[in-house]
């Protein structure tokens, strides 16, 4: 039986990739996909708790974090759409319009 | 035995696949990489028990929202786009020690709070049934029904946004007629 431990350990490392890709791109489509990445890291977490603990409940979470997901999925796209036809770019430079 | 070679070789892959993807230029790589890297999750989901969301996650994550990236992806042609690293006022090192300290941080959180407290202990004892479809659907049912409820309105709402953030203007449209 491998330790819940090595679990968190990978999901910390996955959430750290993410946030690096985050930070790292200037791509909307990677930033947005290193987004996914640390949702994912996390539902690794709570599924690693959730066979720990014999309980069910971190499934259903699990559950409700993909649908939040594809949500914020569809939402994400269509404004990079919008944010494409505007500047003709996806380069997040662009895109600095609120900096001062 | 198997199933720690399973679990480290899974492990390698998601984290490959998850470098790989930050690591492209190309976003239609970048996202078969991420493709890759959520297979190999839901080995590991399978691997703790987790059977409908480990099947979920494929049918769900790996095949339909990240058929909508690369849909994206194609509509938006991205053709001459250049993406590099090296721009901003941070470099590119001190963005990548920064994650590295993360990465031990988080590490460091998970081996202090798993060795003072007895959550490392896994049970051995299942449920029976612990992870199939039914013992899931009661829980979303009976106990969490208003959180399921509200995620439907919240998909809802994203129905909606989405459809008007993609719509176009009306004065858009006539300027494209004439």
């Amino acid at each position: 039986m491998i330790p819940i431990t090595h679990y968190l350990i990978l999901s910390a490392m996955l959430f750290a990739i993410g946030v690096t890709g985050v930070i790292i791109s200037r791509n909307l489509i990677i930033m947005f996909m290193s987004i996914e990445v640390m949702l994912n890291a996390a539902n690794l977490a709570i599924i690693a708790f959730s066979r720990s603990l014999n309980l069910m409940d971190g499934h259903v979470f699990v559950f409700l974090v993909m649908a939040v997901a594809a949500a914020e999925a569809a939402v994400g796209l269509a404004i990079i759409i919008n944010l494409f036809r505007n500047r003709e770019s996806i380069n997040a430079d662009t895109f600095s319009l609120m900096k001062r | 035995m198997l199933e720690v070679i399973i679990f480290y070789i899974s492990a390698l892959i998601a984290i490959g696949g998850a470098v790989m993807m930050i690591a492209q230029r190309n976003p239609v790589a970048s996202v078969l990489y991420l493709i890759l890297s959520l297979v190999a999750q839901a080995v590991l989901y399978i691997q703790l028990e987790a059977l409908f969301v480990g099947a979920l996650l494929i049918i769900v994550y790996a095949g339909a929202i990240l058929v909508l990236f690369l849909f994206v992806i194609m509509l938006l042609n991205l053709r001459g786009e250049k993406f590099g690293y090296d721009q901003g006022k941070v470099g590119v090192a001190t963005k990548l020690i920064f994650s590295l300290v993360l990465i031990f941080e988080l590490a460091a959180v998970v081996h202090t709070v798993s060795r003072s407290t007895n959550l490392a202990r896994t049970s051995e004892h299942l449920n029976p049934g612990f992870g199939s479809v039914p013992p899931v659907a009661e829980l979303l049912y009976t106990k969490y029904l208003l959180p399921f409820e509200l995620t439907s309105i919240l998909l809802l709402v994203a129905i909606i946004g989405a459809v008007l953030m993609a719509r176009r203007d009306r004065a858009d449209k006539e300027k494209e007629m004439t």
